[in-house]
């Protein structure tokens, strides 16, 4: 489905990734671990294509397709969808205004007609269950006023209504307690289907308890240095990253 | 430039015309503004107030006078001001600024005067509409004048509609009196749809006596150049007033709104806020004087003016002001001029939004602040769609309403 | 509330109003072409700058004084004013070896020790006197690293080339009315010169002192900072007290070049008039900073309290891209006191970065205003601009104004500004009476709270003066 190979991309002149090499398959779900500054939230950043990330050698294909040369949108339509880490605060833009122009574009890249509104309604009511969603979060502007864990609740939700193929959570579990993590992570399971895929960015085991991960990846200074399977994250948690530091 | 010249020549060829068409009220203070426009003339640039609107070359074009006769039915509480049904010289042309060129010279060409009387206590359900428009082959000016009586305890919404479809230079001056006697509430609107062709003078003076609430609100969807004055005096104790606008300018449009709120006894609150968003070579300017007077002790006021240049060769020119002379106040002003919020542009993008799209959400929502307070329900809804197609480029001229088609 | 308080403003508080005896050369009253070249040939100028002052005499006499600012401007009879006014000149006209005791002394009881080994540590004092500089301290210890710090007419002098080419430069005499003025008589005032990549290794400080009578100051500053250099430069004044306004128009100018550095602070304290507003200075001021430069800055911070009216706009031209400027000003205004100060900011370049910080405080009969611009040029990119006006009013009879001007000609610029206008709490008053703290002494904790973003941007030995200036100015306004 997504294929990263030796990527290199600077921010502020600063570069940031210093090669990265990444394969996630159909169905796949890939961890990606690391300390503070490593490039985890860079790689997601170029990944969905936000324009302050450049990249300056390497390619990323999705499903076949040259993805660098897709804009934001492009690649959102094409199904991959970033939780952030901080969802930010559009004032002034309903929830259900936001996210009817967002389910319309994607179907209009597909060549569908947009959606009747009671259709979009009940959607939003059907799929908000999943996620345990406050109605009246629904009737706010997006992200105003929402607490930090209600903000992650709101992504899980978008991504219900959006049906990606491709989700990368960067650091979903932040800024939530037991309750809320696990709401969260169930939303997930629930609406993945068997081919949809995931980079999961993550510093605890305690996600990777509700979303098993079939690869677990260690990127330090800009590289993926390490790659194994579950168990991997578990010995971090204990470890921490300083045993593989002296190994490379 | 020299564009009194013609008016002048104008008023002493046609003022028998003007007096026969007109009424006594209107016509007992038509010399006196006369006289003061001779020699006061139009305010030029260098005169603060008009610091952003070229008076002078508005005016310049040799414009046929209008004297379009009211088109209203006359109602219960609409009226052509020579059937008043009070005596209409106690408030005609009282409040108005006699030192302001364009109010004057509305005050000697206007033949006639359209009055909202709404008696005491009378609680008027359904809005006021008073639609205005301006048809024509030729460069015309129509130069219109409103009156509107509040009495004690009345309650009203006014929406005054100005439109014009024909691609002609058109010129109008617009010059609104409001009286709003104690516990008054008056719910007015200001709408302009009209053509790059317009250039639109309104000057809007508005007196609230004790413990009414007025509200103004001043729409300017599409036009030519505009200039719109709104001065409020607060007379009475424990009155409020909320001015509020928003613009939405593209093309070569140029839009001032120019506001004085002016405390003049203690305990009222007032209110302003003015929203831009400015597309092409559009310019904006705004300037909102609070002045707060000696004795207007526990003044609470609040203006704000946030602005968006959404292109590179948009201008914005904005100048809030406080003028405060009493101690035990709270007033405060903000005003902004920026650009759309990239963070916000990416994470919408990332859901798919194009950019083009994401843009028209976020400004619609950035002038959302000024129309959901928007009172009257239907207006409200109307408002919000007009805005949204103005952003789309769907609003291109008055195409709702049955008058202009 | 405490009425009584506000009655109590009308004691004097006023401590710099002695005039000092010394011997004066005053040239005759009145202003004309003879007068200029007067002025120009006792200073043995050159060719060029006589041009340049008649010039200027010629622009001004074609202009008109404006009438523009929130001030009640008296009328100024130009000509029954002296232009020039030398306390250093001795009876028989003799240039003097040694400094007058008496000048010495003046200054020491300003506080302004003119002799190095009593001087504040890590200060050098330019202090002029009327149209002369008396003084300029540790002149040979900043000359080891090629600073130059002098009289303006020494700089003449010395160092024709650097004075002609900035000269005029960031001000031109054409600027305004009173700009033309000071272009045509102007008398002393301070030279700096700071070479590329040079720290200055200690604060720079002039200290004007108007002391003959009918005269007016007309001083003119100059501050070059070179490439990479860095300077903090201090002014202060006072007058003495008398009962006809004394004019004080005066011009600074300050070139900022790539990645260098300019602070400029200012603590004012002309003589403000007596509780009846008769006397006291009319300062009329001209202050621009060019920042030519790449990454250059300029900071003007000012704390006005004296001058009975004060029309003053320290202003920068943010040329250099990736420019910043800072201006930061407190302005105090008693009894009859008038201000109509702020700044002009004129992005031009790209990236480039102003914030305002002004704290306006009224109380007596005063006016209060401030007045800015902040301008983005259109090619000025990314251009920002954090501008916050707040005015305190301590009584019902001042008044306090706030006129910012926003132009912006850049859609890619952030341009806010924000203000507020409040008085001091009762609740925060009697807070502070119960903690036994006297209402006149919580009114100065409260201002100097209020004004502490400023304060704090002034150097030490400054600030602490500025922190007393701010009580004193404001004994018994509170209402």
């Amino acid at each position: 489905m997504l294929e990263i190979k030796n990527l290199h991309a600077i921010v502020a002149e600063k570069e940031i990734l210093k090669g990265v090499d990444l394969t996630v398959n159909d169905g796949e779900i890939h961890a990606l671990m690391g300390t503070n500054g490593a490039g985890k939230s860079t790689l997601s950043k170029v990944i969905v294509g936000d324009p302050s990330y450049q990249v300056t050698e390497g390619s990323i294909t999705f499903n076949g397709a040259d993805l660098l040369s897709m804009n934001t949108e492009e690649r959102a339509n094409a199904g991959i969808f970033m939780s952030f880490q901080q969802p930010i605060e559009i004032p002034g833009v309903s929830m259900a205004n936001f996210l009817k122009a967002a389910v319309n574009a994607k179907r209009k890249s597909q060549g569908l007609e947009p959606m009747k509104a009671s259709e979009f309604l009940s959607m939003m009511r059907e799929r908000r269950k999943l996620v345990e969603m406050d109605n009246k979060l629904i009737n706010r502007s997006v992200n105003e006023g929402f607490s930090g864990g209600e903000r992650k609740r709101n992504e899980i939700f978008q991504m219900a209504m959006l049906e990606p193929t491709f989700c990368i959570l960067d650091e979903t579990d932040s800024g939530l307690d037991v309750d809320a993590l696990r709401i969260v992570a169930e939303g997930f399971n629930k609406l993945r289907k068997p081919d949809t895929s995931a980079i999961i960015i993550t510093h605890y085991q305690r996600l990777l308890d509700y979303i098993k991960p079939d690869f677990v990846h260690v990127l330090l200074d800009g590289k993926i240095v390490k790659t194994g399977g579950p168990e991997l994250a578990r010995q971090i948690e204990d470890n921490g990253f300083d045993w593989i530091k002296q190994s490379i | 430039m020299q564009s009194e010249k013609q008016y002048i020549e104008l008023y002493q060829e046609c003022r028998e015309q003007i007096l026969k068409r007109s009424c006594a009220v209107m016509n007992d203070v038509r010399d006196e503004a006369f006289n003061r426009f001779k020699s006061a003339g139009f305010p030029s640039q260098k005169v603060e107030r008009y610091k952003y609107t070229d008076v002078d070359k508005a005016f310049n074009p040799d414009y046929g006078i209008l004297f379009t006769p009211l088109g209203i039915q006359p109602s219960r509480y609409l009226f052509n001001i020579k059937e008043a049904p009070v005596d209409a010289s106690k408030y005609y042309n009282r409040i108005a600024d006699q030192n302001d060129g364009v109010t004057l010279l509305n005050t000697m060409l206007a033949h006639e005067c359209l009055m909202v009387y709404v008696p005491k206590n009378t609680k008027v359900e359904q809005p006021l509409s008073v639609d205005n428009w301006i048809k024509g082959e030729v460069p015309s000016m129509m130069n219109r004048r409103i009156l509107v009586v509040m009495e004690e305890g009345a309650e009203a919404t006014v929406i005054i509609n100005d439109h014009a479809t024909d691609p002609q230079q058109f010129l109008t001056t617009q010059v609104v009196e409001i009286f709003c006697h104690d516990n008054s509430r008056l719910d007015l609107y200001d709408i302009e749809e009209t053509t790059p062709q317009m250039r639109r003078f309104s000057n809007v003076y508005i007196q609230e006596g004790r413990d009414c609430n007025v509200r103004h609100t001043c729409i300017t969807l599409h036009n030519g150049q505009t200039r719109n004055t709104c001065d409020v005096m607060m007379q009475g104790e424990n009155a409020e007033a909320t001015l509020n606008g928003c613009v939405i300018g593209s093309g070569t449009q140029h839009t001032d709104n120019n506001t004085l709120i002016r405390h003049s006894v203690p305990n009222c609150r007032s209110e302003e806020l003015y929203k831009y968003v400015l597309d092409g070579q559009a310019t904006g300017a705004f300037a909102g004087k609070i002045l707060v007077d000696k004795d207007a002790q526990k003044t609470s006021s609040q203006e704000t003016n946030a602005n968006l240049c959404a292109s590179p060769e948009s201008r914005m020119y904005t100048q809030p002001m406080l003028e405060i002379y009493a101690d035990d106040v709270k007033c405060a002003h903000g005003a902004t001029v920026g650009v759309l919020d990239e963070a916000a542009l990416f994470y919408m993008r990332q859901r798919g939004i194009s950019q083009e799209e994401a843009r028209m959400l976020l400004k619609n929502a950035f002038l959302g602040q000024v129309v959901d307070q928007i009172a009257y329900e239907p207006l409200r809804t109307r408002i919000a769609v007009k805005v949204e197609k103005r952003f789309r480029g769907e609003l291109k001229k008055c195409e709702e309403c049955k008058l202009c088609k | 509330m405490a009425n009584e308080f506000v009655k109590k403003v009308a004691e004097e508080k006023y401590k710099f109003g002695f005039t000092t005896d010394v011997h004066t050369e005053i040239i005759d009253k009145g202003l004309n072409e003879d007068v200029v070249r007067l002025i120009s040939s006792k200073k043995g100028e050159p060719e060029w700058l006589l041009d340049f002052r008649l010039k200027a005499f010629k622009y001004w006499k074609s202009q008109k004084q404006p009438e523009w600012g929130h001030l009640k401007l008296p009328e100024i009879d130009y000509q029954d004013i002296s232009y020039y006014a030398d306390p250093t000149k001795k009876k028989d006209n003799s240039q003097p070896k040694e400094i007058d005791p008496e000048l010495m002394k003046t200054f020491d009881k300003l506080g302004i020790p003119l002799e190095e080994r009593m001087a504040l540590s890590g200060m050098a004092v330019d202090a002029v006197m009327d149209s002369v500089s008396v003084k300029t301290t540790f002149k040979e210890k900043l000359a080891e690293k090629n600073i130059i710090f002098c009289s303006i007419s020494e700089a003449v002098r010395n160092y024709p080339e650097l004075v002609r080419k900035h000269l005029g430069s960031v001000v031109p005499y054409r600027d305004n009315y009173f700009a033309a003025l000071n272009s045509a008589v102007f008398s002393d005032g301070s030279f700096v010169y700071i070479p590329a990549n040079t720290r200055c290794p200690m604060e720079l400080s002039t200290y004007f002192r108007i002391n003959a009578r009918n005269t007016g100051q007309f001083e003119r500053t100059l501050i070059v900072c070179e490439e990479g250099g860095y300077v903090s430069y201090l002014e202060g004044c006072t007058a003495p007290m008398r009962d006809e306004n004394q004019l004080h128009a005066a011009i600074v100018e300050i070139v900022v070049m790539d990645n260098a550095e300019v602070k400029y602070s200012t603590v004012q304290n002309w003589y403000p008039g007596d509780e009846e507003g008769k006397g006291g200075v009319l300062n009329l001021v001209t202050k621009r900073g060019l920042l030519k430069g790449h990454n250059s800055k300029l900071s003007w911070t000012q704390v006005e309290t004296g001058s009975a009216i004060t029309w003053k706009y320290p202003s920068c031209v943010l040329q250099g891209d990736d420019s910043q400027a800072e201006f930061y000003s407190v302005a105090v205004t008693n009894n009859y006191q008038q201000a109509d100060t702020g700044t002009k900011m004129v992005h031009l370049g790209k990236r480039t970065k102003s914030t305002i910080i002004s704290k306006g405080i009224s109380a007596g009969k005063s006016e209060n205003s401030y007045r800015g611009l902040v301008k983005v040029g259109k090619n000025a990119d990314g251009a920002r601009n954090y501008s916050s006006c707040d005015s305190l009013l301590l009584g019902s009879l001042c008044g306090a104004h706030t006129f910012p001007y926003m132009d912006v000609n850049n859609n890619t610029a952030t341009v806010e500004h924000e203000a507020t206008t409040s008085k001091i709490s009762e609740d925060q008053l009697l807070y502070c009476n119960q903690r036994g703290i006297s209402t006149e002494e919580a009114v100065g904790l409260i201002v100097n709270g209020y004004a502490k973003d400023v304060i704090n941007k002034l150097p030490m030995e400054f600030a602490v003066e500025a922190q007393k200036l701010l009580s004193v100015s404001l004994e018994g306004a509170v209402g």
